[in-house]
């Protein structure tokens, strides 16, 4: 299993970053209120050349009935966060560091018989791609019962529940479309039997990862939908990953911007949007299609996200900043908090002084 | 799946009828002439075309084979011209020892194979995979010939807690037994794990877990019924196998089944029971294929749709 060893505390900007719920506990009421705590998560994967860094002392916090969006492009380490919380990350290879907190309880620390009681029961969650996600020799009604006998062993209650749940999801037909085979149903109905399944046991949580990545426009609108509403009636936090800024101004309360494994941004929806402080976060916003066609073309940010297996400190952002200075490249940028929870991580933002050397 | 399991059978027909087309012309693509099999070299010309007419190999060929079709669908088969016997009761006396041998070693296969195959998917890499993958490699290339020898040579003979050959109690099956699954075991094995492995990657599972089903379900429900529609195919394929596979264990044994009567045909020229058992094999060939393909189609529903042509 993952090694859970509690690395000695190297970066200041790490406290820093811990102790920001409290800062903003007057907004959001007490620490009970926190659902899910990330404390310092790295996760770093073995390779054949040494340890690469996929998420790098991640801090976050999803509070109860509040859709929380991560945002990054591809490879920035979002999807590994998310599956770490549930630990569908593959053991072996693997190695995981700092606190998963949910619900003040550790999940790092639970072994296998107690993270299969939250998996599904107390955090659900839908996956980027809805077309391989089911079992394709099971009729998603069984599917979907089967983690509804978990709770209840009632087959008959369980059928009810299923094709009651299929109707929440907006899925038509849904008694027919219980006995219904996974490759009998488009991409937008499998996303929502697969909302439908994770729903079932009624998780507090709900982890979505680019749950409309791989559909068309129209069926990405009534997902989020649905989920828009799930949140109000069973109020239900959701984590939402994804890499596109439009959804995430739709729907998401707070933003978590992650760049190689880093978060460097996070903050309440309205504040990041008016005000991005990080620069990745404010090229994104660049890059986001505008009503006016004034703007001419897109902007785009050059270069990929690196792959980052040594580990010395600097900007993981600094190679590609417009605005980065020497001091990016030597040291590593500690968490800022701007007040009312928006923290970001860069030198620039802190209004430190700072030779630019391209831009 | 009612137009799929159709298309399925005729197509198996069609295939049993060319292979018993082919099989006929054995008689004279065989050498030497098929009435001199049948009768002594020292008969008269005039006793020889008697005989000839007699069993209708004055006929017009595809005659021949007409009549030996339609007598087949009344269950003869013919009279060996060895034994002067209707190969039928011939068949009949040695089909239960090739089921007995060929049933249980395909058990205890398939009993084997199946855990071991999803232990060594699950644990890749360990001391027990590794030992399980480096003997498996050396059981396939092995000879099933040699390895019954070595085996009568260590438990028979040197040992001698097993017999050395022959069919009267179930100990004379220990050996044989052994030896057909030694010798298929390790490709079963690795296939099995293969496609386990396969559908470990798969995303389904990730779900499975992540809807808090515990790891036993997920592996049993989940992974093993899906890497069943391979392994059923595999099976059902080796069922004829088998029963070609043990004209060499058969012989080793001294066991008189199936594969020991064909083997002892060839070598006598006792054409019409060799022309029956081949017919025979290539039989439950096409019906062993039948069941794997409509077993496939029931395990696996996205086969049944794209074989069918659509309907369900």
């Amino acid at each position: 299993m993952q090694e859970l060893k509690s690395k000695p505390e190297s970066k200041p900007a790490a406290s820093e970053y811990a102790t920001e719920p409290e800062g903003e506990a007057s907004a959001a009421g007490t620490k009970n209120d926190e659902l899910l705590k990330l404390e310092n998560l790295s996760i770093n994967y073995k390779v054949h050349d040494g340890y690469l860094s996929a998420v790098n002392h991640v801090n976050m916090t999803i509070r109860k009935g509040e859709i929380f969006a991560v945002v990054g492009e591809s490879g920035c380490g979002k999807s590994t966060v998310a599956h770490s919380i549930l630990r569908l990350l593959p053991d072996k290879d693997t190695k995981i560091t700092g606190k998963i907190l949910f619900k003040g309880q550790d999940l790092s620390t639970f072994n296998e018989k107690q993270i299969e009681k939250v998996r599904g029961r107390q955090i659900g969650m839908i996956f980027q791609n809805p077309l391989d996600s089911l079992n394709p020799v099971y009729r998603v009604g069984t599917q979907v019962e089967e983690a509804i006998l978990l709770d209840n062993p009632d087959k008959a209650a369980a059928k009810k529940k299923t094709v009651s749940l299929f109707r929440d999801v907006r899925l038509p037909d849904a008694e027919l479309r219980a006995e219904s085979y996974p490759h009998e149903l488009s991409g937008g109905m499998r996303q929502r039997v697969m909302i439908a399944m994770m729903l079932s046991r009624t998780p507090e949580l709900l982890i979505a990862d680019e749950p409309t990545t791989a559909l068309d426009v129209t069926i990405e609108a009534q997902i989020l939908d649905i989920l828009k509403r799930l949140k109000n009636t069973y109020g239900t936090s959701i984590m939402l990953i994804t890499h596109n800024f439009g959804l995430v101004a739709e729907i998401a309360d707070r933003i978590g911007v992650m760049y190689a494994g880093e978060m460097v941004e996070t903050g309440d929806v309205f504040e990041i949007f008016r005000n991005p402080r990080h620069p990745y976060t404010k090229l994104l916003m660049q890059a986001l299609p505008r009503r006016s066609k004034k703007e001419g073309r897109l902007k785009t940010i050059d270069g990929m996200v690196p792959r980052i297996t040594d580990d010395k400190p600097c900007c993981r952002f600094a190679n590609r900043c417009p605005s980065a200075s020497e001091r990016c490249f030597k040291e590593s940028p500690a968490a800022v908090d701007f007040g009312n929870g928006h923290i970001c991580r860069c030198f620039e933002a802190e209004g430190a002084e700072s030779v630019k050397v391209n831009g | 799946m009612k137009s799929y399991i159709i298309k399925k059978v005729l197509v198996g027909l069609l295939l049993i009828f060319t292979v018993s087309f082919l099989v006929f012309c054995l008689l004279y693509a065989m050498p030497g002439d098929p009435v001199d099999l049948a009768i002594d070299s020292k008969v008269s010309a005039e006793q020889r075309a008697r005989i000839a007419h007699e069993l209708g190999y004055d006929q017009p060929f595809l005659v021949q084979y007409k009549n030996w079709l339609v007598g087949i669908f009344h269950l003869n088969f013919g009279t060996s011209t060895r034994y002067h016997v209707k190969v039928w009761e011939l068949m009949r006396d040695r089909i239960p020892y090739s089921i007995r041998l060929c049933g249980i070693s395909l058990l205890l296969e398939m009993v084997l194979a199946l855990p071991i195959g999803l232990y060594c998917a699950i644990h890749k890499g360990n001391l027990f995979d590794r030992f399980v993958v480096n003997s498996s490699l050396v059981f396939a290339a092995i000879p099933s010939f040699w390895l019954g020898t070595l085996l009568i040579v260590i438990f028979a003979v040197r040992l001698q807690i097993l017999p050395i050959s022959g069919y009267e109690t179930p100990a004379h099956y220990v050996l044989p037994v052994i030896t057909i699954t030694l010798s298929s075991l390790g490709s079963t094995i690795r296939i099995t794990k293969a496609e386990v492995l396969e559908v470990l990657h798969e995303k389904f599972v990730t779900t499975a877990y992540a809807k808090g089903l515990p790891r036993r379900t997920v592996m049993f429900r989940h992974v093993l019924r899906n890497s069943l529609v391979v392994v059923v195919t595999l099976l059902f394929m080796s069922l004829p196998w088998m029963i070609t596979g043990a004209v060499i264990t058969e012989r080793v044994f001294g066991l008189p089944g199936m594969g020991a009567l064909l083997l002892n045909s060839i070598t006598v020229q006792d054409i019409p029971v060799v022309q029956a058992v081949l017919l025979l094999i290539a039989i439950l060939t096409v019906l062993c294929n039948l069941a794997s393909d409509i077993l496939t189609g029931i395990l696996d529903p996205r086969i049944r749709v794209s074989l069918s042509g659509g309907e369900n």
